[in-house]
């Protein structure tokens, strides 16, 4: 039989479980928890500024202009809600597998999910230019006949597949947390403590029978977010692949968006577990190498899909002998945008080829220089798609170029001060790693331990 | 202001149920502990445990969980919904001709319909399974704080036909119980 790795590291018992993983929520942090929370909260008040003032005086602010009037608001809201499909991926997909290596970073990547769908969602709505005006994309009876929304617009389809991603990606991450808030509350010393995670506990006592129906709901959640992922993406692919604009109106879009989703979101969060590696020493021993290392496998293999993916349309684009496609893709890597296009292949397909070296995908540092050249290139991915697309179509007389101002860098940059903000305020606030998931595995991998 | 959240917290604190509760700090002869005492003719009683235990279901003859039938109705109503809907407000109640296509054109509506289908079912069985467990609960009665982090217990409930505090005592000790107490659940 093959040697199972051990999952937990350190031979903990239980309570050194409860323990480890309490302790960032019953101490002060230290000053470098505050110099970051700062810093990241500065950026995210600039990025309030910025968006601000793009709501003040309009979307002319940023460098949208025709021809190219989908610019960094739709780049950075694919960017970010693909960030959060590796968060779903990990707690629902790898659930429904049954592969345990998933219990110490699901919890932080489910996270990191409804924090990123949370920056996400912000840009289509500020994109509309009156996100005053924003609930119009809901059909509610109104007075204006009732007039409803179109239903086979797939802006609309894009509202209802995002919104009941942000929901059950909520509801999902909250249940799983309910067993550990109970921990928290029955070690809480501070009477308020005890009360507000007591509260946010729903009273939960971990009876046999409790457990019974948590963990079928749980099952059913991740048998259902499943799916869910699996269209969201899908259906923020249809925003691009329904219009007849060359470059965007291909079949292979769903399923090119959703490894790219999966890649990208992978990329940060092994960005974000290698920091956390870092300023929180003792979570090594839950986040060893070896889960890293499945991660890089799973960034290297999506790389090589959307890889497939880039090659693909080029292909399609020369076999159907449209003269309009073939120039699109042409364009897109010989333009003037076309050092976008090699930013863009760079980073997603040859870089991560060096996961093939066992050294590199289970060493800190060069995975984490790599997941942020992954990060970077999903960005350009988006960029490539949306702008190339765009400026250049049917009839040249329309040809346009895009030029992104002041207000286009500062929103890029703004929303990752939004996302780090949020994300380390849960950490400090609420249980980093899944203390109820972690005991049943701890004994993974030992050697004449018990086989669960 | 402290005292008023006290006595709030005293009248919605939930009944609890006086017995008699044996700790342990393994699972494993917990779970065996639990085996004896429903062969000892005990029929109902609580296993409280950190996180679910391979195993329990069987030894305390726990039925498989029912939501998963009312995940599959709540789905079906949110699929029911999402074709009613897309097509009422689209073919009935304001008839619009939009790019040329049906009225009711069904193919276009999938995303919709799909997204209510599994936002019913989510939210349904996440319902479900509040309401089964009987939470929310206020300040609930807890035998020990430690069941939570690392340690494993049993209750009998007085009001339970058979409950016979020795022998049930004895029989937690024999199966290697740290600990036996009188308490309220």
């Amino acid at each position: 039989m093959i040697a199972r790795q051990p999952l937990v590291l350190g031979n903990k018992s239980l309570k050194d479980v409860t323990d480890d993983i309490c302790r960032l929520v019953e101490t002060w942090p230290g000053g470098k928890y505050y110099a970051a929370l700062l810093s990241a909260k500065g950026l995210f008040l600039f990025y309030l500024c910025i968006q601000g003032m793009i709501v003040a005086f309009g979307m002319g602010m940023q460098g949208i202009s025709h021809p190219v009037m989908w610019g960094t608001d739709i780049i950075t809201f694919v960017f970010w809600i693909g960030i959060g499909h590796a968060g779903t991926l990990i707690s629902a997909i790898l659930f429904l597998f049954r592969q345990k290596w998933r219990t110490a970073i699901a919890r932080s990547a489910e996270a990191m999910t409804v924090f990123a769908v949370m920056t996400a969602g912000l840009f289509p709505i500020l994109h509309t230019g009156r996100p005053w005006l924003a609930y119009w994309l809901l059909p509610y009876p109104n007075q204006r006949g009732p007039l409803w929304v179109n239903f086979r617009s797939p802006l609309v389809w894009d509202v209802f597949a995002v919104s009941t991603y942000a929901t059950v990606s909520m509801v999902f991450w909250y249940i799983g947390l309910v067993p550990d808030l109970a921990t928290i509350r029955d070690r809480a010393k501070n009477i308020w403590r005890k009360r507000i995670y007591g509260a946010l506990s729903l009273g939960w006592r971990g009876t046999a029978r409790n457990w019974n129906h948590y963990e079928m709901v749980y099952m059913l959640l991740a048998g259902l977010s499943t799916p869910l992922v699996l269209s969201v993406h899908s259906i923020v692919s249809f925003d691009f692949a329904v219009a007849q604009l060359p470059g965007w109106h291909t079949t292979i879009f769903p399923p090119y968006f959703v490894a790219g989703a999966i890649f990208s979101g992978f990329g940060m969060v092994v960005t974000l577990m290698c920091i956390m590696r870092e300023v929180i020493p003792s979570f090594k021993d839950y986040v060893t190498l070896h889960h890293m290392e499945n991660m890089n496998k799973i960034i290297m293999t999506t790389s090589m899909m959307v890889g497939y993916a880039y090659a693909s349309e080029f292909f399609v684009a020369w076999y159907s002998g449209n003269p309009i496609e073939q120039f699109i893709f042409v364009n897109r890597a010989f333009g003037p945008f076309g050092w976008s296009y090699w930013i863009m292949v760079t980073c997603n397909v040859f870089i991560p080829q060096l996961f093939w070296f066992k050294k590199i995908r289970s060493t800190i540092v060069p995975m984490f220089i790599i997941s942020i050249f992954v990060n970077i290139g999903m960005w350009f991915e988006r960029f490539v798609i949306v702008v190339t697309s765009l400026h250049r179509d049917f009839l040249p007389s329309s040809w346009g170029m895009w030029h992104p101002t002041l207000y286009d860098t500062g929103a890029i940059f703004g929303s990752f001060g939004m996302f780090f903000f949020i994300f380390l305020i849960y950490v400090r606030l609420l249980p980093v790693i899944s203390i109820a998931e972690v005991k049943p595995v701890l004994n993974v991998g030992k050697s004449g331990a018990h086989h669960g | 202001m402290a005292d008023l959240i006290t006595k709030i917290e005293a009248a919605l604190r939930g009944p609890g149920q006086k017995g008699i509760a044996g700790i342990w700090t393994d699972e494993h002869k917990l779970v065996e502990a639990a085996r004896k005492t429903r062969e000892s003719g005990i029929k109902k009683f609580e296993a409280i445990s950190p996180y679910p235990l391979h195993g329990i279901d069987d030894a305390m003859n726990i039925p498989r969980s029912i939501i998963p039938y009312i995940a599959f109705a709540a789905g079906l109503t949110g699929c029911t919904f999402g074709v009613w809907f897309t097509w009422w407000t689209s073919a009935v109640d304001w008839p619009l001709i939009i790019g040329g296509k049906p009225l009711w054109s069904l193919a276009a509506f999938v995303p919709v319909i799909f997204e209510c289908t599994i936002l019913f079912a989510a939210l349904t069985s996440v319902g479900a399974m509040i309401f089964l467990n009987r939470l929310p609960m206020i300040d609930p009665h807890t035998i020990d704080p430690d069941l939570t982090s690392h340690k494993f217990a049993l209750f009998v409930a007085e009001s339970e036909s058979g409950y016979d505090a020795a022998k049930l005592e004895q029989l937690f000790r024999s199966q290697g119980a740290s600990d036996v107490r009188r308490t309220e659940f």
